[in-house]
């Protein structure tokens, strides 16, 4: 029974004595962290011309396709107000009758994805037509009038391109109607050259980050071969990989950060130069219209991205090079 | 503490170090290792912090089976090692308070016990006043006493030196085997590399003799 109570008691006293073991281990490994974050960015610091230049390199990679997304951001934000078509125009047969005519106006009027309805009889249309087009002696010289009676039909505006589309197709069916005109082609051609240039930017934009990524590992190796005696010296004293990774780690992080507020920084000197030309061109077009810069979250964002991409390029060059430089 | 069992080790190149070698140190031993140059006593240093493997046979360190540790689990083995080596491997652009904690630091001690264990390392071997000096500004001697008081800082069960005394002077190396003697004496066992046999045979230690890979004398305690 003793010797039972005992072993419980011996037991309970590991079992604490590992958990206090656990946490002097957590609070020695946070120690270090603390320790290589502070000791890489003294080094980062200690070198500021070679470290401003790793800045501005991942900077200027770095602001290229996020100042490229932005502007296409911007153009797009121009074009959503366009997005939708203003109206259909519906030309209706010869043989329609004005009340047939005003009866279709008052149905499409009732349709939930229209928002609008305008009618436009043929008399009217001609008169607009002769004064606005000066042709009016030809047309007064024509037995008849030539066009049709027209209805202007307004979607919805909450209604996508497609189902706008879809609307016009519908009335372009309807025996009354002998031509639904949407004008949208051009739009579909700005929409499809936006999308492009998206995804040139993304392909761009990887392209560079991967550039990225690979010249800050490459200051990373060379941080690595400079620091290959201490290295060496910490395994034999009992370093493990992790233990003499982490300096690497946050240094490629600091490079990173650093890079990341370099481009914020470029990104929003371009917007500053580039904000009163626009603003003027705008004002030409009547439009109240700015440009949208990255604002605090995108810019915190960038801080991040260039974080992680340093983080990474460390961690591939010293997943490369710190396993290989073993005591001899 | 330390047993070899029937150890070859051949480099790669084809170059036999240690043939069949047979020996146990005790806890609480000081043993002195001899031999001429390339007689396999770095070798067996080497074997014993795991820089190295053996081809054959068995090495046990305080009870473990070296063949067990894994790659992962080297740096905890040498954790409990200190090591002494004969080109002093210190880190040069860092004051000898810096280097003598580095042990003290990877186990993840606080910093006030960092600061209380270096400094009284450094007032074992006599270098209290000079923990803000770079390496380079010290004489040999003192290097060689920075390269102990990192072995010992951590107070390990094992003390391996190579060569310690090498390069100094008679007078120099008396004291540094005195200061070896002294850690033994509180607990630590000790292997010492030395090819300085006027010296160690003065010393009444084991002396574990190598030629050529084979152990001469010295296997039984």
């Amino acid at each position: 029974m003793i010797g039972r109570g005992k072993d419980k008691t011996a037991r309970r006293e590991g079992a604490s004595q590992s958990r206090a073991d656990l946490r002097d281990r957590y609070n020695g490994w946070l120690r270090h962290h603390r320790l290589s974050a502070a000791d890489s960015l003294f080094r980062v610091l200690d070198n500021p011309l070679a470290s401003i230049l790793t800045w501005l390199v991942m900077g200027i990679a770095l602001a290229l396709p996020v100042g490229l997304n932005l502007a296409l951001d911007n153009v797009g934000r121009l074009s959503a107000s366009w997005d939708n078509p203003a109206q259909v125009s519906l030309f209706l047969s010869e043989d329609v009758t004005p009340e047939r005519a005003r009866e279709l106006v008052a149905e499409f009027a009732g349709r939930d994805d229209v928002a609008d309805t305008q009618f436009l009889p043929r008399e009217r249309a001609l008169q607009e037509f002769s004064a606005l087009s000066g042709f009016a002696d030809v047309l007064a010289s024509l037995d008849e009038n030539p066009l049709p009676d027209l209805i202007l039909v307004s979607p919805e505006d909450a209604a996508g391109q497609t189902a706008v589309a879809a609307l016009a197709e519908e009335m372009r069916a309807m025996p009354e109607v002998t031509e639904a005109v949407l004008d949208m082609a051009w739009l579909q051609r700005l929409n499809s050259l936006l999308d492009l240039c998206r995804r040139l930017v993304y392909v761009v934009g990887g392209l560079l980050l991967l550039g990225v990524a690979l010249i800050l590992g490459n200051t990373i190796r060379l941080a690595i071969e400079s620091r290959r005696e201490e290295i060496v010296v910490v395994k034999l004293v009992g370093g493990s990989n992790a233990f003499a990774r982490r300096p690497f780690l946050y240094t490629g992080l600091w490079y990173g950060v650093g890079g990341g507020v370099c481009a914020a920084v470029l990104v929003a000197m371009a917007l500053w130069y580039l904000r009163q030309p626009v603003g003027e061109l705008a004002l030409l077009y009547q439009s109240n219209y700015q440009l949208q810069g990255l604002g605090v979250m995108g810019a915190l964002n960038l801080v991040i991205l260039g974080g992680l991409l340093g983080l990474v390029g460390a961690w591939v060059a010293v997943a490369r090079h710190l396993v290989n430089i073993q005591p001899r | 503490m330390i047993s070899f069992d029937r150890v070859s080790k051949r480099y790669e190149e084809g170059h036999d170090a240690l043939r069949d070698v047979s020996f146990t140190i005790d806890r609480d031993e000081l043993v002195f290792l001899t031999g001429h140059s390339g007689a396999g006593k770095s070798t067996m240093l080497r074997l014993i912090m795991l820089m190295e493997r053996p081809s054959r046979g068995q090495v046990i360190v305080d009870g473990h089976n070296t063949a067990k540790v894994g790659s992962r689990g080297v740096p905890r083995h040498r954790r409990n090692i200190g090591v002494v080596f004969q080109n002093h491997q210190l880190l040069f652009d860092r004051p000898v308070f810096d280097n003598v904690a580095l042990p003290l630091i990877i186990a993840g001690y606080d910093h006030r016990e960092v600061g209380r264990r270096v400094r009284a390392a450094l007032d074992k071997v006599g270098l209290l006043k000079r923990e803000r000096a770079l390496p380079v500004t010290l004489s040999g001697g003192e290097q060689q006493r920075v390269g102990i008081a990192r072995a010992v800082v951590g107070r390990p069960k094992i003390l391996l030196a190579d060569e310690p005394t090498g390069n100094l002077d008679p007078a120099l190396s008396a004291e540094i085997m005195q200061l070896f003697e002294e850690f033994n004496q509180v607990g630590v066992t000790v292997v010492i590399a030395s090819h300085d046999l006027v010296l160690i045979s003065r010393l009444h230690h084991r002396i574990l003799t190598l030629r050529d890979g084979r152990l001469l004398t010295g296997s039984a305690s």
